[in-house]
């Protein structure tokens, strides 16, 4: 409300014995300048919400409409009812991507916690040369994923690849490596953890330093050791985070593409088909984007089970929305 | 830096005992530090430096016999790898310029200029970080292939790569929680001295925001620099594919020594990136634990 909008009325008001607050018709003017307010504030988003609209909400609603539908580019879509999940379901593939996926997201959740909690404990102790700890454990987070996944794959070449090099140079019997049917997605765990380990290793680090010493102190003077000290002291003061990385790294390591077909190429036997690969073959090798969407819903209600979860632990400075 | 307490007492450590055993395990930390990240990209950079025949050899050379920068050569001629790293940083700088016009404007007007649904579409926008990105490829690409209404393909083209890039609720939401902490009487003081919602956003806002535009910067850098599905999705022809995914489909029939070479260079501007701004990033990496 300008002043010189609502003068008059104003005026009437002190007139009258109760104060009306509420300006009665809302002048023309007022209302023109809320409406130039709005447009200006939605030009402001239009760029923005376009591209949410077009590349975020209307792919995932359209994911869920194809997985109903015999859908081929360039011609007119049919709906088929569940006749694209039956199809899915009944491919051997579907069962072996699945148990893959979440034997690779197990093992990473193994390996890919306890390497890093352990790392991060130690480093929080030591006084020196903090800085080149932080950036030799952090440089692999910076190369390409395609180059980590194109250089352990050079490694794991059982004949002159530096795994099995190395353990002969230590007379220990070699490996197939990701070569082996047995032994392959445990070797592209090794690849994701050591490219990825880096983020993990910083924010432990972090938590660990924001543990008051004075906790450390008192669990001293009343005689816990080490061991008792990270159990009753360091865990429990670093529960929340630990539990946050824990989700994301489930719902990340549920989407692994790359190191499988870069490394394995989905094989041997299989052995390493992920879903999200066997989405992009159902897309992109059969040409069957019906079976690709319903594959993805699949992935989608998991994963986002998995996040919910995650923002609701997370949403603790209880913000809008 | 020595004044925190940890885990260790202070006391422990001064004892004579404590100091031998904090040596002994500093070492042993340095010595699997150099193995466990350093020697790897080591064995990388000096792989590419051997002949094909060295490389190829059992035992292994440590050090190249002879320091040839023929791989490095070869690399950059038979696999266009100009050309490559050209289409990356095409992407990547398009796909960071649109991110920051766009997701700036629309967390401005989110944060400061109360539209109206506002919260529905803040909420629209923070719903997209339950849906994991990657789930969403395919319906993605064929949204991409054929754009609704216009019916135009972004295929093959850095357009692709760039539009969706925007639809980044992450980095939405982050530059929209720094905006709204930034002090409301100096906002209040330029619109009284008649500065328009623009000027308003370029002059007051923006200049105070230069530590979470640094954070967006990078995080929209690193995103398509390092990204392999979406590019391998979106660029079928070889000319206009990113070096990731060219990596890839060239990696199957180039000698090994070329192929290495080419890896490292692909790793050298990020890993520049990161020894450049390694203390902004690791502060980044390390307050977003506390802060969520």
């Amino acid at each position: 409300m300008t002043k010189t909008a609502s003068r008059p009325p104003l005026e009437a008001a002190a007139a009258r014995p109760a104060p009306a607050r509420t300006p009665s018709p809302a002048s023309g003017a007022g209302r023109r300048r809320r409406l130039g307010d709005q447009a200006r504030a939605y030009a402001f988003l239009l760029g923005g919400l376009l591209c949410f609209a077009l590349f975020s909400w209307y792919p995932a609603i359209r994911a869920v409409v194809i997985a109903f539908q015999k859908y081929t580019p360039g011609s007119s879509p049919e709906w088929v009812g569940t006749e694209n999940f039956t199809r899915v379901l009944h491919d051997p593939e579907f069962g072996a991507a699945w148990r893959n996926t979440l034997t690779f997201t197990g093992l990473a959740l193994l390996i890919g916690f306890a390497v890093p909690f352990l790392l991060a404990l130690v480093l929080n102790e030591l006084r020196h040369a903090k800085a080149f700890f932080r950036v030799a454990v952090y440089l692999p987070v910076m190369i390409p994923p395609v180059v980590s996944a194109l250089l352990w794959k050079w490694f794991y070449d059982p004949g002159t690849g530096l795994a099995n090099e190395t353990l002969r140079f230590l007379h220990l019997p070699t490996s197939n490596w990701s070569n082996g049917a047995d032994t392959a997605l445990v070797s592209l765990v090794l690849v994701a953890t050591w490219a990825n380990m880096g983020g993990t290793v910083l924010i432990y680090l972090a938590a660990l330093q924001s543990i008051p010493g004075e906790l450390y102190e008192a669990a001293e003077l009343d005689g816990a050791n080490l061991l008792q000290r990270v159990r009753h002291v360091t865990i429990p003061q670093t529960r929340f985070v630990i539990l946050m990385l824990m989700l994301l790294q489930i719902i990340a390591t549920m989407q692994v593409f790359t190191e499988p077909f870069v490394i394995t190429g989905g094989g041997p036997e299989n052995a390493t088909v992920t879903v999200l690969y066997l989405i992009y073959k159902y897309a992109f090798l059969y040409n069957d984007f019906g079976g690709a969407c319903a594959l993805s819903v699949m992935l989608l209600v998991l994963l986002g089970l998995f996040s919910a979860l995650y923002l609701r632990l997370t949403r603790t400075d209880g913000e809008e929305a | 830096m020595s004044g925190t307490r940890t885990l260790v007492s202070p006391a422990t450590l001064a004892r004579p005992r404590g100091k031998a055993l904090y040596w002994a395990v500093f070492t042993a930390v340095v010595l699997l530090f150099a193995l466990a990240f350093l020697f790897p990209v080591y064995w990388m950079v000096t792989g590419a430096m051997k002949s094909p025949d060295e490389v190829a050899r059992t035992p292994p050379t440590l050090v190249p016999e002879h320091w040839r920068l023929g791989g490095y050569t070869d690399a950059w001629d038979l696999m266009q790898l100009p050309q490559h790293l050209w289409n990356t940083l095409v992407q990547a700088a398009g796909a960071w310029a649109f991110q920051l016009v766009f997701c700036t404007a629309a967390a401005y007007a989110l944060s400061r200029l109360r539209p109206a649904f506002g919260k529905v579409i803040l909420g629209g926008i923070l719903a997209t970080l339950m849906v994991p990105t990657q789930a969403l490829v395919v319906p993605k690409y064929l949204t991409v292939a054929d754009l609704p209404l216009v019916h135009t393909s972004l295929l093959n083209d850095p357009l692709g790569i760039w539009l969706p890039a925007v639809a980044n609720a992450f980095n939405l939401y982050l530059l929209k929680r720094f905006f709204d902490q930034l002090p409301k009487d100096v906002l209040e003081a330029a619109e009284i001295d008649g500065a328009g919602k623009l000027r308003i956003l370029w002059s007051v806002v923006l200049p105070m925001s230069r530590p979470v535009l640094g954070v967006v910067s990078i995080f929209a850098l690193v995103a398509v620099w390092q990204d392999f599905l979406w590019p391998l999705m979106v660029f079928s022809d070889t000319d206009k594919q990113p070096i990731s995914v060219a990596l890839v489909q060239l990696s199957q029939n180039i000698q090994l020594t070329v192929l290495i070479a080419a890896m490292v260079i692909a790793s050298i501007p990020m890993v520049a990136l990161f020894l450049v701004f390694q203390r902004h990033i690791i502060a980044g990496i390390s307050a977003g634990s506390t802060k969520g």
